[in-house]
């Protein structure tokens, strides 16, 4: 599905203004009566210094345009292979322009932004972490690729046989690639069929969008991670 | 530690928080005893560590009340997985109850645990919105960086969602490591056995010409126990405040700069050229002493 025809499923036709230049994402759509903001990366984008700048500005340039008012929600939408791979970007601490970008989020959600994420195409690794994750509620689309590392980057790194990766992926949800391994262990709170209805499941996942963290007790319910929140709860004591 | 000069790079994580904090103050959460560990190395037949790899609880520094975590980089690279990402996350929801002083963060980790990729992915993601709730609550919390692993991956974004980064020349602080980005890309844009280049793309001395870290010390645990103490001192008379839109526009303009300014650069002499230093082919052999004399305005 083209960028436009998922823009027009989500928020209906004419129900978005939304420009891409590049692979940056930005402008506004409805979500039923409510305005939000959308702010996002593209075709697969490799987040870089400069592209985690235009997310930070225009997060900033949202909180700064509402402050005063009732805050609008932003929406994410996510698509990226992961960080750049560059000496250059390592050189400028392409990790401090993420944590920028996390504060920014975390300034969003302290101003009483709503914050979602829609997955859409990939969601991987430190292009993931900068800021899609880091939403009060995120939903994957259903072509949505969720990882840390493809299996064969991994046999590299771990020097693991691929062979053997693979036959491990297909036991351990823990370890294995895949949006329905992050949805049992609280990482995604919903995954959408091609069958449902956007607009709604998008403005159900609006109205239950709170400002904690829940992820730890979802991926215990849901029985994917079964020691994030006891561990956490035994350490913090409370 | 009778005053004998101990690396904090040799040093395990169990070493450096002795050295670090007030004699015989320190109380484990999770200690060893309770056998936390991981069901997932377990699983694929990996080695397992009692405390997963991250020692985390209590203790006074000069005085002060504060949280403490240590990595252990000597298992699975300080890797966070499920347990380990959780305890780290556990100790920063304690700190909104017990306002101590500080939290230390002693980071020593390649990021996630790739054995179990995925929850240790999510952890991390965990562990940034606590350093922020915590922060935005008005309690500091510092990333310590000198071992072996460095902080690379999400750890690597942890530490710079820290109000403070205390480096020495030795430890490294980045994203993708040198021997990622070599396999991804070939080793003619990053030669990871070329170590002086990885320490000048990476190094203490490079993230503190950048500003990315606030203080170099030397590679000894008392000279991290003393920048600790100092600005636990300094957030006790001047209050860490909640981030502001005033400051973020402040940082996007600074990281703007920067990427305009070195558009092009590759290594980091021309950072510590920018940063003030006459002969930056002579960085790499100042003392730190030296270094914080000659640093001027980080770049």
């Amino acid at each position: 599905m083209s960028e436009h025809a998922v823009f027009d499923r989500l928020f209906g036709v004419g129900g978005h203004n939304i420009a891409s230049d590049g692979l940056f994402l930005h402008g506004s759509a409805q979500i039923g009566d409510q305005s939000v903001f959308v702010i996002g990366t593209r075709d697969h984008a490799a987040i870089d210094g400069p592209l985690a700048l235009r997310i930070a500005g225009a997060i900033l340039q949202a909180v700064r345009a509402d402050a005063g008012t009732a805050p609008r929600p932003i929406l994410f939408i996510a698509d990226t292979q992961g960080q750049a791979l560059s000496r250059h970007e390592e050189l400028l601490g392409l990790n401090g322009y993420f944590a920028h970008v996390a504060r920014c989020v975390d300034l969003a959600r302290r101003q009483g932004h709503r914050l979602l994420t829609v997955i859409h195409g990939e969601a991987v690794s430190g292009g993931f972490l900068a800021f899609g994750m880091l939403a009060d509620r995120i939903c994957a689309l259903p072509d949505a690729q969720v990882r840390v590392m493809d299996l064969r980057a991994m046999s590299r790194v771990t020097k693991i046989s691929l062979e053997r990766l693979e036959e491990l992926a297909g036991e351990s949800p823990v370890f294995a690639p895949g949006a329905e391994n992050y949805w049992r262990m609280g990482g995604i709170h919903e995954i959408w069929s091609a069958d449902d209805n956007w607009p709604e499941r998008l403005a159900a996942a609006l109205a239950s969008a709170t400002d904690t963290d829940d992820r730890a007790t979802i991926g215990l319910e849901r029985g994917g991670r079964q020691l994030a929140a006891p561990t956490a709860q035994l350490v913090a004591g409370v | 530690m009778n005053g004998r000069r101990i690396s904090y790079f040799e040093a395990s994580a169990r070493m450096r928080l002795s050295g670090l904090i007030d004699a015989d103050s320190f109380g484990e959460f999770c200690p060893p005893e309770m056998r936390q560990t991981s069901p997932h190395l377990a699983r694929l037949g990996a080695p397992q560590a009692f405390d997963d790899g991250v020692v985390v609880g209590r203790a006074t520094l000069a005085g002060h009340a504060v949280l403490v975590a240590a990595q252990e980089g000597r298992f699975i690279g300080g890797s966070v997985g499920e347990v380990h990402g959780a305890k780290i996350r556990g100790l920063l929801d304690k700190a909104l109850v017990e306002r101590p002083a500080a939290v230390l963060l002693l980071v020593d980790s390649g990021g996630v645990r790739l054995h179990e990729a995925n929850a240790g992915l999510i952890a991390i993601s965990e562990i940034m919105r606590a350093v922020l709730q915590v922060q935005a609550a008005g309690i500091p919390v510092f990333a310590l960086v000198g071992g072996s692993c460095g902080a690379f991956g999400g750890m690597g974004i942890v530490t710079r969602l820290c109000a403070e980064v205390v480096m020495s020349e030795q430890g490294r602080l980045g994203l993708s490591g040198p021997e990622v980005i070599e396999t991804v890309q070939g080793v003619e844009e990053f030669d990871s056995r070329d170590r002086a280049l990885v320490w000048r793309i990476t190094g203490g001395k490079l993230r503190r010409a950048l500003g990315e870290a606030t203080r170099l010390v030397d590679d000894l645990i008392p000279a991290f126990r003393a920048a600790a103490a100092d600005l636990i001192e300094r957030y006790q008379s001047h209050p860490l405040a909640p981030a502001s839109l005033h400051a973020l526009l402040d940082e996007q303009a600074r990281l703007t700069t920067r990427s305009e300014r070195f558009a092009s650069a590759r290594d980091g002499r021309e950072i510590w050229q920018a940063a003030g230093f006459a002969d930056a082919s002579r960085v790499p052999e100042l003392t730190v002493e030296e270094f914080n004399l000659q640093l001027g305005e980080p770049a």
